[in-house]
């Protein structure tokens, strides 16, 4: 177990069908990129969740600093006007 | 297809390929827990419940050929080590991690090549089990041979266990491609393989993954294993005593 932590972290993002996004599922450690997309294999789908795997290295993810929650996220809480459900829809438009 | 000297030995046939596969996924069993990382407990135990599922068609189709009325779990568990045919490359112990990877890769290139062919084999239900054994034996070859490339061409120490580990296992590889009148009798009848060529196949495949690896191919051994005659190492017994155990002490048990 000891040799895990020395390998670096990869997140794992797997497609559960086509047509759909990749989703974030989790993470798994591994020496070098081929063994990581293996061990997302192994780890994550085994139970049919996907048709295709994307694994990044975490270190390569550039994340929001929680610090920054207020200046990043606050400003849009009181904007409501940026939902679009004050528009009326005519009633021609079925599909919208 | 039960009867006569053919009937026999295409049982046989089938069963050295259900217990090559049901030794190996009982060795990969044992791992479970005590793998190098969590990671790779994972990816083993998934290694080991394919062969299993492999080896209890295998076993089922076996016993039917039989016509003894002997279902997958007698003949799993209720059979002596003399009787069990597998291959002694896949009963020799865990040994480190390289000596597990190098087993592996040394097996999946077997039987990869043996899937491959035997998807057009004349008996439809091997036909069919290969045809979903050549899928996962795809998967394994890919996984073993990259850590086989990544400890031979890893570290001075990794390289060196890795040499060591392929030079230990490979007497046991003769076997495999050295056919005997089973061998050459279920070829005839369109139901087995042609082990030249699937020596040829392995060949290609070792000889590649090896030369990543900087790995050296071992000299041949003069000395021939022949566990697909019923005659094993020491490490056999040991092992099917664990398997067989529960079923011993207690005849029938289920859950």
């Amino acid at each position: 177990m000891s040799n895990s932590r020395e390998w670096p972290l990869f997140e794992v993002f797997i497609r559960a069908r086509g047509g759909l996004d990749h989703k974030h599922v989790g993470s798994v450690h591994a020496a070098d990129a081929r063994m990581a997309m293996e061990h997302a294999r192994d780890l994550y789908t085994r139970r049919q969740e996907g048709v295709s795997i994307w694994v990044v290295r975490s270190s390569d993810i550039i994340a929001s600093d929680p610090a920054d929650a207020d200046a990043f996220f606050e400003p849009a809480r009181d904007k409501v006007y940026r939902h679009p459900t004050f528009y009326a829809i005519p009633d021609e438009v079925k599909t919208l | 297809m039960s009867a006569g000297s053919h009937g026999d030995a295409h049982f046989r046939y089938v069963l050295r390929l259900a217990d090559t596969n049901l030794v190996l996924a009982q060795r990969l069993g044992a791992l479970i827990g005590n793998a190098p990382a969590l990671e790779e407990d994972l990816g083993l135990g998934n290694v080991a419940l394919d062969l299993l599922g492999q080896a209890r068609m295998l076993l089922t189709h076996a016993g039917a050929l039989e016509g003894r009325g002997r279902d997958e779990d007698a003949l799993a568990f209720l059979r002596e080590e003399r009787d069990f045919l597998n291959a002694t490359l896949v009963e020799q112990p865990n040994g480190d991690f390289a000596q597990t990877i190098v087993r592996q890769f040394l097996f999946d290139a077997w039987q990869l090549a043996t899937w491959s062919r035997l998807e057009s084999s004349t008996d439809p239900q091997l036909a069919a089990i290969a045809a979903k054994g050549v899928k996962e034996a795809r998967y394994h070859l890919r996984f073993s041979s990259g850590w086989v490339v990544r400890l031979g061409d890893g570290t001075a120490e990794s390289h060196a266990r890795a040499q060591a580990a392929l030079d230990a296992l490979w007497p046991h590889t003769a076997e495999l491609f050295d056919a005997d009148e089973i061998d050459r009798a279920m070829q005839a009848a369109g139901v087995g393989v042609d082990l030249a060529a699937v020596c040829v196949d392995w060949d290609r495949q070792v000889d590649g993954t090896l030369a990543e690896a900087t790995l050296a191919r071992p000299a041949d051994h003069p000395w021939r294993w022949y566990g697909k005659r019923g005659q094993h190492g020491e490490h056999l017994g040991r092992l099917l005593a664990e398997m067989q155990y529960m079923q011993r002490t207690y005849p029938g048990a289920n859950w």
